[in-house]
């Protein structure tokens, strides 16, 4: 059996905006310090299979709502969490790992529950554009990671409830959207962010906290020259985006 | 009304012949703005003593119509034509004004523009090429387009419909139609596709064939397909020998001839009009770039990308790719993960374009060795000192249209 599987949740309903790049990242840089690893991509028609990590992507209105539906009755992703799965859920994926989130007419629909954070439909137009935010610090309970930079576009406001923390504070761009400048949200081993795509190959600190949660282990550093420019051009041109107000 | 169209089409020609002298482009487009603002009826008036053919989807829509024009040439040489890519109604009203006499029109719409145009022309047929993603940060939701097709065909019953039946959002869309020529169209790219857009259960391929798991959607009988490179239709089997790279062209030849033959062109004269074809809008064209021979390419979403790869890879020669995320690219190159560019390794590499740190990233994981040069001219310049045999250049729309300008 491989040391790490990393299942790539639905891509054929939740795979927007090239979402299987984050599977694709954690499986490589994994890999690439000699641990065994399988990439699985999980289709919505068959029975989740067991991983570590599972990588949750965005989608769109119809077939978020289709994917959380079947989420919850296959039920082995919270019994997967509960037992010290990592997830990492982005945009659509991130809204449906909530307690509920908005489909395209704005009814409401149960979530997974993995997060505590409720979502709606915006009123405002669509949040689209760079966005760059400061995780919170260790001494905050946060995950200490550098800046993130990534792109995110999506219509709902979020809002994290029951004392959920957030990932990390706006600096340009919408997130969340509430006025609390929050964007994401973490709760154990489970990792939220608007931030959607692939958004690991912006942030590959986050890549190796996400597989450092998995294995338990510290992980040698790999030579990411070539994320580190994209970073800070990404991040030096976030500057440059209007702050969006915020839509509650 | 005659006055005002009289000058509406007036104000085209003098517009454009005015931009053109001034330097601001072609005009094909401000030309056709100014015609419209005048008389916004001037589509269905340029249209109505003539038989017209729409040609839509998210890929080989610019190749497919420009195939079909030459299909059709020998039922009217000076058929109109907007072989630019101007593919929304100011470029329509353009091209129509260049061809008035002309009796039969081929027109490439923007798959947003189908209703529109569908209503203001009424069609003779309208050819359905695929649907997936493109530049979603834009124009969100494949699914939104398949159902105002779906809802333009039920309004249109004088309009034979050319459908690629296999992909499912077309099938979707097109089997509300009268008429429909259902013909097998190729369908690089499935990502988009695997969801029934009828009933939202998953969609089962196999072999050429696909069927709903749940519900009654599946691939119709076919009309037209390829076996090899042998076209077969209702009229018999023709060998298609074309001057244009790729399965994927053979696929959109297909289409057009399947569109021609129905609209009454002869199958072997057709076949030997498109093999004329040898770019498309400077697509496909083999010239020096930055003093290096060279063949351009465009690919503008993922499944475009995934086609050219794949043709690329098969060659042997050095690559370039070039990517921007300027506004008619799209902002987000976030797509780079859904582009299988494994079939790159091994090959010399150069990435270049505004984004070519978005794309050095993504080749990492891809495993394809590569260098980086931000000057797409000198990018070129470096593939070609790497490696023997003309530089294949891919580029997204603004980075393809820059290297095209060049010298």
């Amino acid at each position: 059996m491989s040391q790490l599987r990393v299942a790539v949740v639905y891509p054929d309903l939740l795979g927007t905006y090239g979402d299987g790049g984050n599977g694709e990242i954690l499986a490589a840089r994994a890999r690439w310090r000699g641990i065994e690893t399988q990439l699985l991509q999980a289709s919505s028609s068959d029975a989740l299979p067991e991983a570590e990590i599972y990588c949750l992507g965005g989608g769109e209105d119809g077939p978020q709502v289709l994917a959380a539906e079947r989420l919850i009755a296959d039920g082995r992703l919270s019994a997967a969490v509960a037992d010290g799965a990592v997830v990492l859920a982005v945009c659509a994926g991130f809204q449906i790992a909530g307690l509920c989130f908005p489909d395209a007419q704005g009814t409401s629909h149960e979530g997974l529950s993995l997060l505590g954070i409720t979502t709606t439909k915006g009123r405002g137009p669509r949040a689209v554009g760079e966005l760059a935010a400061d995780v919170l610090e260790a001494s905050e309970g946060g995950l200490d990671l550098p800046r993130l930079t990534g792109f995110e576009n999506h219509g709902g406001v979020t809002t994290l409830v029951d004392g959920t923390r957030p990932l990390a504070r706006v600096i340009t761009g919408v997130g969340n959207g509430g006025p609390d400048r929050s964007e994401g949200a973490v709760a154990g081993r489970v990792i939220g962010t608007y931030l959607h795509g692939p958004v690991l190959a912006r942030n590959p600190a986050m890549a190796d906290l996400l597989l450092a949660l998995s294995l338990g282990v510290e992980l040698e550093p790999l030579d990411d020259s070539r994320e580190e420019l994209l970073r800070v051009e990404r991040l030096s041109r976030a500057s440059g985006r209007e702050g969006s107000v915020p839509r509650p | 009304m005659q006055a005002r169209r009289w000058i509406a089409i007036q104000a085209v020609g003098i517009v454009n012949a005015t931009s053109r002298l001034i330097g601001r482009g072609s005009g094909t487009v401000v030309g056709g703005r100014a015609g419209l603002a005048i008389d916004p009826a001037l589509l269905a008036e340029l249209t109505s003593a003539k038989r017209v053919l729409l040609v839509s989807g998210t890929n080989g829509k610019t190749t497919t119509t420009a195939l079909l024009a030459a299909a059709l040439g020998e039922l009217d040489p000076g058929l109109a034509t907007n072989s630019t890519g101007s593919n929304m109604p100011p470029g329509h009203v353009a091209s129509l004004v260049a061809a008035r006499g002309a009796s039969i029109a081929v027109l490439e719409v923007d798959e947003a523009y189908v209703e529109e145009l569908t209503h203001a022309t009424q069609p003779t047929a309208l050819v359905l090429l695929n649907l997936s993603r493109d530049q979603l940060d834009r124009m969100n939701e494949v699914r939104m387009i398949a159902e105002r097709w779906r809802r333009t065909l039920r309004s249109a019953p004088e309009t034979m419909v050319i459908a690629n039946a296999d992909d499912p959002l077309v099938v979707y869309a097109a089997r509300e139609a009268a008429v429909v020529v259902w013909v097998a169209g190729g369908l690089v790219w499935r990502n988009d596709a695997t969801g029934c857009p009828a009933c939202g259960s998953r969609i089962h391929f196999e072999g050429g064939g696909w069927a709903c798991e749940r519900c009654e959607l599946s691939r119709p009988a076919l009309g037209w397909w390829l076996d090899g490179q042998e076209a077969i239709g209702p009229p018999g089997s023709v060998l298609l020998s074309l001057a244009l790279p790729g399965r994927f062209n053979e696929h959109n030849a297909l289409m057009a001839l399947a569109a021609a033959v129905s609209t009454g062109a002869v199958m072997e004269r057709a076949v030997n009009s498109m093999a004329t074809v040898h770019d498309v809008a400077g697509r496909f064209i083999s010239r020096p770039i930055g003093g290096c021979q060279a063949r351009l390419m465009l690919a503008k979403n993922p499944a475009g990308w995934s086609a050219l790869v794949d043709l690329v890879a098969d060659e042997g020669c050095p690559v370039v790719v070039s990517i921007n995320a300027r506004t008619a690219d799209g902002a987000d190159p976030s797509w780079l993960f859904d582009v299988d560019f494994t079939h790159l390794r091994g090959r010399p590499v150069v990435a270049t374009g505004d984004r070519w740190r978005d794309l050095s990233v993504r080749l990492r994981y891809a495993e394809v060795e590569h260098v980086t040069q931000a000057d797409p001219l000198s990018a070129v310049q470096l593939a070609a000192s790497q490696g023997a045999g003309p530089v294949q250049v891919i580029g997204n729309y603004t980075a393809f249209r820059e290297l095209l300008s060049s010298r």
